[in-house]
């Protein structure tokens, strides 16, 4: 008989979206609320007027039980409710209907950083950023060594953060929240930054965490393969409801073979960013062929373009967006900024705008892929970032040897010259 | 399908997450296990505040030292305001050191919880650490204040008194006040970021109705002192009056009213704030 860790029932979220103010941040005035009253009391009296507003399930009558020592792995596109679920968790956020019970200590990671502050040096902020995962100060004191030892900035220690490296920040980031030890332990999707080496070291780091005794992880990723390496169980949501429970190999075959299908075009009518982020907004992303129309399956020989709206609220003074490329296992292709080719280009002043970045043909490996947006003030803050936002298939029409088509290693597939002659 | 046989359902949950509904209990137990979180914001607050200034700390002196003078040269020099036959300029510091300490705490914490919108947004802990952490915070600038008040003291040779020992008394009592302002708008500026204008104006208003800059025995009527009262500020900047400088006498009706008004502010701010805070998330 084993100890049940966390035992979900019935559990639902909604959301009020407006459809009033398309376009514009969300912030409510005092304002608008005196000028809704007439109409809201109208409405609720005559019941028959129809409200601009729309109730969203972000999830739906979720349940499942996790066992003490489980390592579960959540999957599902994104706006699925993973990120709400780990939240109500976290009781970040209130269910509206059903609930949970929860036997033991949470700590959750839900981003890497949360509670830095820039202008305070590595040191103040590994008690900082500790505290508020909810460690104790002697706690800290005690792990100190092994975080700062785990981070490698030893030098930096006494130099503000807003002078580290990204890459110094994330690491620090996630050595605070890799020595935190609760009984369940709540990730989300963290371990996608940082240079390849350090993402290597936090898994091995994850994997330390979950087969220590007693521990039990729920562990969001779109990476299909860090899930299938760290969770013998995967739970799939979609549409905020359970599709899938069971094992990581069942659930991930299913989730392959239904959840992913191939989408030319995603637009956001009231713009998304990161929570708290009010300078810019993504509004839509899109992928067009050689002929500038919208498709997301694409010939092997072709070039392919993606498409993506902003709009600037507030002037940034450096700020790259970009793409990212991974194929459907979760293996990464490859990063781009529009702004690596022009360095000077980081500055943003209000307003709407649409890039465009062409990929060449004879490039990308027949097959699928996904991609992820990322907008962010390298060294400072990250922006937005939307994992897995588009799917799409590259097909080899016209690829000669398309007959004998054996799967082949690696991403990519690029067109090689080849010379032969006898000797 | 849950892959969960057999489990044992016999322990209690350490934790219940449901959905509320209307007033909730202030938990004040959480929040005292949360006590080391709230000393590393105070003390990040205070380390922040002033970083990358040329002037540094010395902004706490000048600051209200500043203000006086001008407050002296206006209200004491021009408009000839009385001052209890105190030298103008020490009566009105007196005041400033109370409404600045208020003031400040409702100021800086107004707009607290929109600044940590990636914490509150992202890590669970007691919300009302954010604006309470600015109550103790700005205890520095109090202290600074208090050491400049010392000093205008011994300049306009005003002899202490035993009443000093009343100051932390009073100080209790503002503290008590401005963190139930801080958490009403705090709360509210989540959802109306128009606290953030409004805010200042209202302070400045407030600052005029409250006694700084003229003595609450201009006001001869009594039913009218205690009406006036109400804002408990006046009772804070009479009872520093009181214990600094040692002149007027301490009203025994203002002084009851204050603390029952300092006492259902801070209350109604905390209930308030709890019965608000679980939407934080969503539309932060």
């Amino acid at each position: 008989m084993s100890e049940l860790a966390l035992s979900v029932t019935g559990l639902s979220k909604s959301f009020n979206i407006d459809h009033r103010r398309n376009g514009l941040p969300r912030y409510r005035t005092l304002h608008d609320d005196l000028l809704a009253l007439p109409r809201r009391l109208l409405t609720t009296f005559s019941r028959n007027g129809r409200s601009t507003s729309e109730i969203f399930w972000a999830l739906r009558d979720v349940s499942f039980e996790v066992k003490r020592g489980e390592v579960i792995g959540i999957i599902g596109a994104n706006g699925a409710g993973k990120s709400t679920l780990l939240k109500i968790l976290n009781r970040i956020t209130e269910p509206t209907t059903g609930g949970a019970d929860v036997y033991g200590r949470v700590g959750a990671l839900l981003e890497v950083g949360t509670g830095f502050h820039p202008e305070l040096t590595g040191r103040e902020n590994i008690f900082l950023n500790g505290a508020i995962l909810g460690m104790s100060r002697a706690e800290i004191r005690q792990k100190f060594d092994e975080i700062i030892a785990f981070a490698e900035i030893e030098k930096f220690l006494d130099t503000p953060v807003k002078r580290y490296s990204s890459g110094m920040y994330v690491r620090l980031a996630f050595a605070v929240a890799a020595h935190l030890e609760p009984e369940i332990l709540l990730i989300d999707e963290v371990l996608a930054v940082g240079d390849a080496q350090f993402q290597k070291k936090s898994l091995a780091k994850m994997e330390e965490v979950a087969a220590k005794d007693g521990r039990t992880v729920i562990f969001v990723s779109h990476s299909m393969s860090t899930i299938s390496r760290l969770c013998p169980r995967v739970i799939w949501l979609r549409g905020g409801q359970v599709a899938a429970d069971g094992t990581a190999n069942d659930v991930i075959q299913q989730y392959s073979d239904i959840a992913s299908v191939d989408q030319p075009r995603v637009s956001w009518p009231e713009g998304i960013s990161n929570a708290g982020i009010t300078e810019i907004k993504l509004m839509s992303v899109g992928l067009l062929d050689k002929n500038c129309r919208q498709t997301a399956d694409f010939d092997y020989s072709e070039p392919l373009s993606f498409e993506l709206t902003y709009t600037v609220f507030d002037p940034i003074p450096f700020c790259r967006i970009g793409f990212m490329l991974h194929a459907l296992d979760g293996s990464p292709v490859f990063e781009i900024y529009d702004i690596d080719e022009d360095t000077n280009g980081g500055r943003r002043e209000p307003g709407s705008y649409v890039i465009r970045c062409e990929v060449p043909g004879d490039l990308l490996k027949p097959g699928r892929y996904s991609l992820s947006l990322n907008a962010g003030m390298p060294g400072i803050k990250n922006l937005v970032r939307l994992d897995g936002v588009l799917q799409f298939s590259v097909h080899d029409h016209a690829l000669p040897g398309a007959a004998m088509n054996l799967p082949r290693l690696g991403v990519i597939r690029p067109k090689t010259r080849w010379f032969r002659k006898a000797l | 399908m849950t892959p969960v046989a057999e489990v044992d359902r016999h322990l209690t949950p350490t934790l219940r997450i449901r959905p509320t509904k209307g007033w909730a209990a202030l938990n004040l137990r959480e929040l005292w296990s949360y006590r080391d979180l709230l000393w590393i914001l105070v003390e990040r607050n205070i380390k922040v505040i002033y970083k990358q200034t040329a002037l540094g700390m010395t902004w706490v002196a000048l600051q209200p030292l500043i203000a006086a003078i001008i407050l002296a040269v206006v209200f004491g020099r021009v408009a000839k305001l009385p001052s209890d036959g105190m030298p103008y300029l020490l009566f009105v510091f007196c005041g400033l050191t109370a409404w600045r300490y208020f003031s400040e705490t409702a100021q800086r914490s107004n707009s607290s919880l929109v600044n940590n919108a990636q914490l509150v947004s992202k890590v669970y802990f007691p919300r009302m650490l954010i604006p309470l952490s600015h109550t103790f915070s700005a205890l520095v600038d109090f202290a600074v204040m208090l050491v400049m008040l010392f000093i205008f003291m011994a300049v306009y040779r005003v002899p202490p008194t035993l009443r000093l020992a009343a100051i932390p008394g009073f100080l209790f009592l503002t503290a008590m006040a401005a963190t139930g302002v801080a958490l009403w708008f705090s709360a509210l500026s989540v959802k109306y970021r128009d606290c953030n204008y409004a805010l200042p104006f209202f302070l400045q208003i407030w600052m005029y109705a409250s006694a700084v800059v003229y003595p609450t025995s201009m006001i001869v009527s009594p039913r009218w002192q205690t009406l006036f009262a109400l804002n408990p500020v006046v009772g804070f900047v009479e009872g520093f009056r009181w214990s600094v400088l040692g002149r007027s006498a301490l009203n025994p009706t203002i002084f009851w009213v204050t603390v029952a008004m300092s006492l259902f502010i801070l209350v109604s701010g905390a209930f308030f704030f709890r019965r608000v805070e679980r939407s934080f998330a969503d539309i932060i």
